[in-house]
């Protein structure tokens, strides 16, 4: 992963504000992720590692919507595709609502063939299962994008604010829009959770069995759950390809199938079952990892290229020393 | 023993005995001989096509060879001890790395200035991948499995106090935390995408010119036979793995395994029984870490070129991929789902260019061939491409090869759990019952 530093530095105040916004940006768009994983494990108490494929497609689904002009895996073109690449808004939000419709589909397909039949057996089983589906879907994704970088022609592009009052501190467009989308998410899934069917899905978390008596059809719960999450995992993806550092308002095989492997510190932070813990595990890894970017980076030389990356791993290693569970996860009850 | 009734035992030593069975004695013989045979390219193999048999098989061989020893090492790990563990890659790089900075070799005495870690001008040496202290193999490789264990003792602590999946994420950690450090020592890692040289696997007893037992180079062995570098490796090898089963078979069979696998079973309740919790992870911890630099070094050398980039995460799914396709928990399982993995991509290379051959030839198989390759030409289909000269749909054979994995190791999750092994004790009890089912 390439050093995140590609923003002007002005003075202390404007580094300040600007290395404030990154990390929330960084923040909101972990906690989209986050929340993805925290969605599935709560549901079906499946960890889901193929995260990295199910984004990394979804973006490529955007990316063949627009740059293309067609659909995936369909033979006929795109009527709404953006002329020259370049959407207009609504025409870019109308095509994200697509990718995240056949996200959501790809996720309910891949419950429906791998993870439904696994129902009952060991977590970690059921773990390995989605690394399984990580290394078969990751090929298609490296094939699809025919080794290279795609464009998913974000129409902000690398747009940027110029705030005099701070400094002359530049904040990109794209950190606004990671904030706005990972706030409707987060407003989406708060209001699901308590409609009916949202009440449904945690009476399946807290007890499948149980909840199974009661009527509730598990299976649909099943289904709907990682719909969300492949969504969501998607949803970050796309919008972690538009910050203003590599793959830069691209899908790219060298960072995507990668980076949510960086999401794994978030979720241990905030607890794997925890909503709320994947906000604020978010924040306060994106906050470690961009602050110690930019504060520490006269050490570069002892720390080494890149160091910013590993920071979350070391938070994470910290975290589970003093608390297990995360800080907001359930701990389990160890009987004999 | 009696023969003919396998399972009357008359002693504790019949029923702990290593192989219990003669049957079973037999076939570990016949395997080891058909084995050494192969790779010496006896004439009795001279009907199978040179595609699926010869001397092009030694090198997957031996690099199977060496994940087999790290494959051990993860079993009493994940399969013994119940730890799951994604971080064996980590101890591989940890051993591998080890062997090359006690055997690599440095060029001359007065640069080892630059070869300290941590100074200014990272990345940019000269010295980039040359730097080691030139130590023959007897040091260098029980090093490698030592200084793996030592840091499998210090992380210990942390992966005692979680568990689960929160284990296997804090052991995901350990992978990355690895790469990283990949990229920080170039002069000790090489360059981070294409690596540096290995120290060959030659035995000496000093820094000498002539080696004792020479590795390295065809020719004639102490004297009696023309062996290839590869078959030689090989025999090394293949000594190294039968020495560690037996240490590993040893460590399940007595009082240790024995505490690691009460661990695994349920661990609270061991050590309700007097078994030290603790202690015994460290242990598996260390033992598993021990196997996994060991195997770490021999693979680097054998392989004679390796970078931070091969000690990825991907490596440490493959080894789940071995216990969990074998059959977690058993020593023939793990041996078994090794070669299964290891020596897979290799048979559907082979039997794409054997395909490849056969599309001219018509009949059966050219038939199936030109309908499963493509060769590039207009109006050919197929989803395998033999020609790939861009990527994009048909895929490549190695591509294919990754797809076969993934989907590999979800189908036996989901339809033999218990894995190779599980199968083959299926496959066993159904002819010891025959003609009856039950």
């Amino acid at each position: 992963m390439p050093a995140l530093d590609s923003v002007v530095i002005a003075s202390g105040l404007s580094t300040f504000v600007q290395t404030l916004t990154k990390s929330i940006a960084l923040g909101c768009i972990y906690a989209m992720l986050g929340l993805s994983f925290v969605l599935i494990f709560k549901g079906t108490q499946v960890l889901n590692f193929a995260a990295g494929a199910i984004s990394m497609a979804g973006a490529l689904f955007m990316s063949i919507m627009i740059a293309d002009a067609g659909w995936p895996f369909l033979p006929w073109s795109n009527p709404f595709a953006p002329d020259g690449g370049r959407a207009s808004i609504p025409l870019w939000i109308l095509h994200l609502m697509f990718a995240l419709i056949l996200a959501a589909l790809m996720g309910m397909i891949i419950e429906r063939l791998a993870i439904r039949p696994m129902v009952g057996q060991p977590l970690f089983a059921m773990a390995v299962v989605t690394l399984g589906l990580e290394i078969a879907i990751r090929p298609f994704n490296l094939d699809a994008s025919a080794g290279q970088a795609r464009s998913i022609g974000v129409p902000w592009g690398n747009g940027t604010w110029t705030a005099d009052w701070l400094d002359g501190a530049v904040i990109p467009k794209s950190y606004l829009a990671a904030i706005i989308a990972a706030s409707i998410a987060f407003a989406a899934v708060y209001f699901f959770y308590r409609s009916r069917f949202g009440v449904a899905m945690r009476a399946v978390a807290f007890d499948q069995e149980a909840a199974m008596a009661q009527g509730i059809n598990v299976g649909r719960v099943f289904s709907v759950a990682w719909a969300l999450g492949a969504a969501l995992a998607v949803l970050a993806a796309i919008f972690f390809a538009m910050t203003p550092w590599p793959p830069n308002g691209a899908v790219s095989l060298e960072i995507h199938p990668i980076w949510v492997f960086r999401v794994l510190p978030v979720i241990i932070l905030g607890g794997l079952d925890s909503v709320v813990g994947a906000v604020y595990g978010g924040l306060i890894i994106a906050s470690f990892e961009i602050f110690a970017g930019q504060y520490l980076s006269q050490w570069t030389s002892i720390l080494g290229p890149g160091y910013s990356t590993i920071v979350p791993y070391l938070a994470m290693l910290g975290v589970l020393l003093v608390k297990p569970y995360g800080l907001f996860g359930t701990a389990e009850i160890r009987r004999v | 023993m009696a023969f003919g009734r396998p399972l009357l035992r008359t002693s504790y030593e019949e029923d702990a005995a290593i192989l219990p069975t003669a049957f079973q004695k037999a076939g570990v013989g016949f395997l080891i001989l058909s084995l050494c045979l192969m790779a010496l390219d006896a004439p009795i193999f001279g009907a199978i096509p040179r595609y699926f048999l010869g001397n092009t098989w030694l090198v997957p061989v031996g690099i199977t060879l060496c994940f087999a020893i790290g494959a051990l090492g993860i079993n009493i790990l994940v399969g013994v001890t119940g730890q799951v563990s994604l971080g064996h890659a980590f101890f591989m790089g940890t051993g591998a790395y080890t062997a090359v900075m006690l055997g690599g070799n440095l060029g001359d005495q007065e640069s080892w200035k630059a070869c300290v870690p941590f100074h200014d001008n990272l990345g940019l040496l000269e010295r980039q991948g040359e730097c080691g202290l030139g130590l023959p193999i007897w040091i260098w490789l029980p090093a490698a499995g030592l200084v793996a264990a030592l840091i499998g003792i210090i992380v210990s602590p942390a992966a005692v106090k979680v568990r689960g999946l929160y284990l296997a994420i804090v052991t995901v950690g350990l992978v990355f935390i690895g790469l990283h450090l990949g990229r920080m020592l170039p002069e000790w890692a090489g360059d981070f995408e294409s690596g540096r040289r290995w120290p060959k696997l030659d035995i000496r007893l000093w820094k000498e010119e002539t080696p004792l037992i020479e590795m390295s180079e065809d020719g004639k062995w102490f004297g009696l036979i023309n062996l290839t570098e590869e078959q030689k490796q090989f025999f090394f090898l293949l000594a190294i793995v039968i020495v560690m089963t037996l240490l590993a078979k040893n460590l399940v069979r007595s009082r240790t395994g024995r505490a690691l696998q009460a661990i695994r079973d349920r661990d609270v309740a061991a050590e309700v029984m007097g078994v030290p919790e603790f202690k015994y992870k460290r242990l598996g911890f260390a033992i598993s870490s021990f196997y996994a630099g060991i195997a770490g070094a021999l693979f680097a050398s054998f392989t004679g070129r390796v970078s931070p980039i091969d000690f990825g995460l991907l490596l440490s799914v493959d080894f789940i991929a071995i216990l969990l396709i074998g059959g977690a928990g058993t020593i023939a399982g793990t041996l078994l789902g090794t070669v299964f993995v290891e020596l897979l991509p290799n048979v559907v290379e082979r039997l794409t260019e054997w395909l490849a051959d056969q599309i001219s030839t018509g009949g059966v198989t050219g038939t199936i061939a030109d309908f499963l390759l493509t060769t590039g030409a207009a109006g050919d289909f197929g989803p395998i491409s033999i020609a790939p000269t861009a990527p994009g749909w048909p895929m490549s054979v190695f591509f294919w090869n990754l797809v076969i994995y993934g989907v590999l190791i979800v189908v036996f999750l989901i339809f033999e759990p218990l894995g190779l092994f599980g199968i083959w004790i299926k496959f066993r009890n159904y002819w010891k019952g025959w003609p009856f089912s039950y």
